[in-house]
């Protein structure tokens, strides 16, 4: 059932025309094993003999291998990313350039994309995280967009493990040391601990950037005779094949040797290459630039050659490289971070220079755009490498592969859970050790070590439903949310896709934002198993539908496959990246309590729901079954709706999406989860349900809202209005009262100042222990 | 008046400064490139926080042989008020215009959120709009920020009256908790024995509006201006 096309109009008849490179003396020769190591399939291969037309030279054999990889080809990936809803009137450029952008008013434009940098954090969390965040960077700056915020969506196995917490730690300090010396505000993001990305951890990096619509550049090798020039850090042996080390399952001695390809980052050239790009855009001197980043010279040459239908001729031994005697072959596919291809117009090519040296930057011309379709590569005049540009960027076959639901989810979804329901009387026990789970508890431990408010425009803070910065000197501002449950996916990977995009549009509505666009980061096991194939589909299925309905068309993204650690895949994790419009940042809604005797009203439904739940994985050693909680789309749709019509009004002085741990645990958040004081509350809730369900079970759709006593009335008749089920639960009590909440057959009852405790204390009571780096140790020695 | 805001390469808070001082009456700020070697006739200096040079020996240790340095050194050993901020603290302690040195947070991790700082003194040109003992809300956003000299040091700038700044709690009691950093004597911030250049690790300039959390940081750009047109020292 595996069906095999190439885009357009099929493979290319080659040129028997075209000059053929001499074998370079030192080469291997090609033989069906060193195909088979550089990821290359038979059939591939066949392909490439006939776009060729005759055998490749190693260095054309690696240069094949790293633009028809997964992480740069999508050949898994590309029919099902078809399904997605790509337009809308504010959409400006969609999928396909280093990053979307949409327009967001008062001549301004908004850049954003998501990406993974799993595999790298896997083996050397620090550099792999670090590196991830100035991938992202730069593809938001080769834009021609200032980068104005991040965020970053995590999973780690859980924390009782010391390996996990070195990998835990690890991300968080590279993320951070990378962003603060950008000085890059990190808004916020999500993080989650399962067993199931235990050896494969996931790390997905949000960049925004804000320009005018009028400095937007594109990645085009464009006008015959320009100069291609390289910019930044020099060429070094680091990283070489990471695109096709990305492309690999992990296995369990996959550390220590696969360090190499991961790239070390240094966000001082960063910065200064940020500056030096942006001056570079005004200054009108050049025509393209793009980031060197996956697959490096080879990636960055051939897409901008492919993008303008154009070719490119490069000598490699013209690239500043770090050390001696490198083979075009290193340096066309070494990732060396910090480094830009920049198309500079003929003749001014010393202006360029020019504006580099002002930030200490190197640039030398290493080739030039030609107008004869080929990726031609010479090493000091000799021709080494002779490719048409068009069928190496986007002739990789691309595959839809046999998808099968595994058997293992169906039996889990059919799991009885009625024994789980039992639990009832007096629950605050079970409140507040869910509360202390780091699935539930505080992140500030993690947005502690980010700068949140360098370049002074942070509204709201990462710790509350989505970030929010103000756009440039405007009233208006953007907010910003990561979002993903991957047990849902797991048991239900549709079901689970509609969940994470309803989620962060509730996120971004209770901000006051209107969800505008979104950036997906589809993280996956081995395509080539046909329930990860299944797992695929169903996800870019479900986000499909919910992104339609939404109008919030998926701009961009990245696709991370192969996440498995031997044999056994992570969760589906299909991570939506949403971005959100607010017109006057001064009706921004926090997420937390404002004042004693506030109204407290749930907005949505309470049902009897704890599949897929944080309690049942808590309480039950680890146990992940059940039906997801079901996503109505449409009740979601009205509930946005309602929601921003009272932001809108004025009416909120909190709100708060339901997710992880349930209504009981959404209301401990609100009670505790600013920076003001903790706030107790009386609640009374009135269905009949288990009471498991009741208070902790994960029913989407829910928003918890607090209002002041005197608007009660208005709010809940907006609400009927727009058809938004509205229900009075109780107030917001005083400063270190009780925080107290009744149900017919359950109750919580707890000192608020406990709340907060073991609030506080989920992450830390985990991340301060005394043992950490000698547990640490002895697992990598292991 | 005009206002100089210092940038060196890794510098990331020039910009968040210069809105700052932008937002505060009667000042004019502008840009100073750390190749330039003249500070041409400002009133007052900025050094912005960031990471100069990526700060990767120590904290403003290569900024202070920048070109600038030159100019502001003279321009405050000419009694010329000087602030530096975060970073900027760093390259004055490195530069010799302040005493002392800023050691990495003993969490070994960068620290960032609102804290609580006392004034402890009015009697200089960056406080005097605000009261003795009064307590600001103002971010930190650092991974060096712990301050540390020797004791007879930190005796004379006890003595002196030249710590400006401490940590505190919300209502202004000294408490281990309330010191983010583990500073000697919970310096957050400190004057050089001529009172005209101030070091702090809080960031004032995020401080400037009341959408952004707090307007506490105002004080100090206001205080610099009514000490330049006064023309007063302190």
């Amino acid at each position: 059932m595996t069906n095999v096309s190439t885009p357009g109009t099929g493979t290319p008849e080659a040129d028997p025309s075209a000059e053929r490179p001499e074998p370079r003396p030192g080469d291997p020769e090609i033989t069906p094993e060193l195909v088979a190591d550089h990821g290359i399939s038979p059939e591939e291969y066949e392909r490439i003999l006939r776009i060729m037309g005759r055998e490749p030279t190693f260095t054309e054999l690696g240069v094949f291998s790293a633009m028809w990889s997964e992480h740069c080809g999508y050949k898994n990936s590309k029919r099902l990313l078809r399904l997605l809803p790509t337009e809308a009137p504010w959409v400006i450029l969609g999928p396909g350039e280093n990053a979307g952008v949409i327009d967001v008013g008062e001549g301004l434009a908004l850049a954003f994309k998501i990406e993974s940098h799993n595999h790298p954090s896997a083996v050397e969390p620090y550099q792999g995280a670090a590196t991830g965040v100035g991938g992202i960077l730069r593809d938001i700056f080769t834009m021609g967009a200032r980068p104005i915020a991040v965020l970053d969506s995590l999973r780690f196995g859980d924390l009782d493990s010391g390996r996990n917490r070195y990998l835990f730690s690890g991300v968080v300090k590279g993320i951070g040391d990378y962003g603060n010396c950008m000085g890059i505000p990190n808004i916020g993001g999500e993080v989650q601990f399962d067993r199931a990305y235990d050896g494969n951890p996931l790390v997905n990096a949000m960049a925004l950037g804000l320009m005018k619509r009028e400095e937007l550049i594109k990645g085009e090798a464009s006008g015959v005779g320009n100069t291609l020039m390289a910019v930044g850090a020099r060429t070094g042996r680091d990283g070489i094949h990471g695109a096709t080390f990305a492309s690999e399952e992990l296995s369990e001695d996959a550390d220590e040797s696969s360090r190499p390809q991961v790239q070390v980052g240094d966000p001082f050239t960063e910065k200064l290459l940020l500056e030096a790009s942006l001056e570079l855009i005004r200054s009108g001197h050049i025509v393209g630039i793009q980031d060197m980043g996956a697959a490096g010279l080879t990636s960055s040459a051939s897409e901008m050659a492919g993008r303008a239908g154009s070719g490119v001729v490069l000598d490699t031994a013209r690239v500043p490289v770090r050390e001696e005697g490198m083979t075009p072959y290193e340096i066309l596919l070494s990732e060396s971070q910090e480094r830009m291809l920049v198309v500079a117009r003929r003749g001014q090519e010393e202006e360029v220079r020019r504006i580099l040296e002002k930030w200490e930057l190197e640039a030398e011309s290493v080739g030039e755009v030609t107008d004869d379709g080929f990726f031609r590569i010479e090493e000091g005049g000799r021709l080494v490498a002779n490719i048409p540009a068009l069928p190496l960027t986007d002739g990789c076959p691309t595959y839809e592969r046999e998808g099968i639901e595994g058997v293992e989810v169906q039996a889990l979804r059919e799991m009885d859970l009625t024994s789980v329901l039992e639990p009832e009387g007096d629950l605050s026990n079970h409140f507040l050790d869910l509360l202390g789970s780091p699935n539930v508890g505080s992140r500030r431990w993690i947005h502690d070590q980010f700068d949140t408010t360098v370049r002074t425009s942070t509204v709201i803070r990462p710790g509350g439903d989505a970030g929010v910065v103000r756009i440039g000197n405007t009233r208006r501002g953007v907010a910003a949310t990561t979002d993903c449950n991957g047990r849902f996916c797991y048991l239900d990977p549709r079901e689970g896709a509609r969940a994470a995009v309803a989620e962060a549009a509730r996120n971004l509505v209770c901000t006051g934002a209107l969800p505008t666009a979104v950036t997906n980061n589809l993280n996956f096991g081995n395509p080539l198993k046909p329930h990860i194939y299944h797992q695929m589909r169903e996800a870019v299925l479900g986000m499909a539908e919910a992104c339609k309905l939404f109008e919030t068309p998926v701009t961009g993204g990245n696709v991370s496959l192969y996440n498995e650690t031997d044999g056994r895949a992570v969760y589906p994790t299909p991570v939506i990246g949403m971005v959100g419009i607010i017109d006057d940042v001064d009706r921004v809604v926090g997420s937390t309590f404002q004042q004693e005797g506030d109204v407290i009203v749930l907005l949505g439904e309470n049902r009897e729901e704890i599949g897929a739940s944080e309690f049942l994985y808590h309480f039950h050693d680890g146990t992940v079954a059940g039906y997801p909680p079901v996503v109505d789309l449409v009740a979601e749709r009205r509930l946005q709706h309602g929601v921003l019509a009272l932001a809108e009004a004025g009416l909120l002085r909190s709100a708060h999406d339901c997710s992880e741990g349930g209504l009981a645990c959404a209301l401990a958040q609100s009670a505790v989860g600013g920076d003001g004081p903790a706030r107790g509350l009386r609640v009374k809730l009135h269905e009949r349900i288990a009471p498991v369900a009741l208070l902790f079970g994960e029913t989407t759709g829910r928003i918890v809202i607090s209002v002041r006593p005197e608007d009660e009335n208005e709010v809940l008749g907006m609400c009927r209005n727009h058809g938004v089920p509205a229900r009075v639960l109780g107030t917001v009590g005083t400063e270190g009262g009780a925080f107290r909440i009744d149900a017919p057959r359950g109750l919580i009852n707890v000192p608020v100042d406990q709340v907060h405790h073991r609030y506080y204390h989920a992450i830390p009571s985990y991340m301060d222990r005394e043992d950490r780096s000698d547990d640490a140790r002895s697992q990598i020695d292991a | 008046m005009r206002i100089a805001v210092i940038t060196f390469p890794g510098s990331n808070c020039d910009h968040d400064c210069y809105r700052a001082l932008k937002l505060t009456d009667g000042v004019a700020p502008e840009f100073r490139w750390h190749r330039d070697t003249d500070l041409g006739g400002v009133d007052a200096v900025v050094l912005p926080g960031g990471f100069s040079y990526g700060d990767y020996l120590r904290a403003g240790a290569i900024a202070r042989f920048s070109p600038i340095m030159e100019a502001v050194g003279a321009f405050a050993r000419a009694g010329g008020p000087v602030v530096g901020i975060c970073n900027g603290f760093q390259v004055l302690c490195e530069s010799g215009l302040l005493p002392g040195a800023l050691l990495r947070n003993p969490s070994l991790r960068f620290q960032s959120y609102p804290v609580h700082i006392r004034v402890e003194t009015t009697a200089t040109p960056f406080t005097s709009q605000y009261r003795k003992g009064q307590v600001l809300q103002v971010p930190i956003a650092h991974g060096e920020g712990s301050y540390h000299a020797p004791p007879e040091v930190l005796a004379e700038l006890e003595g002196d009256d030249r710590i400006v700044f401490r940590y505190s709690t919300a209502d202004g009691g000294l408490a281990p908790e309330a010191n983010p950093n583990g500073s000697a004597h919970h310096i957050a911030g400190i004057v050089n024995e001529g009172r005209n250049v101030l070091g702090m690790m809080p960031h004032p300039e995020r401080a400037v509006e009341e959408l952004l959390g707090s307007t506490d940081g105002r004080g100090i750009f206001q205080s610099l201006v009514h000490h330049l047109s006064a023309g007063a020292t302190p």
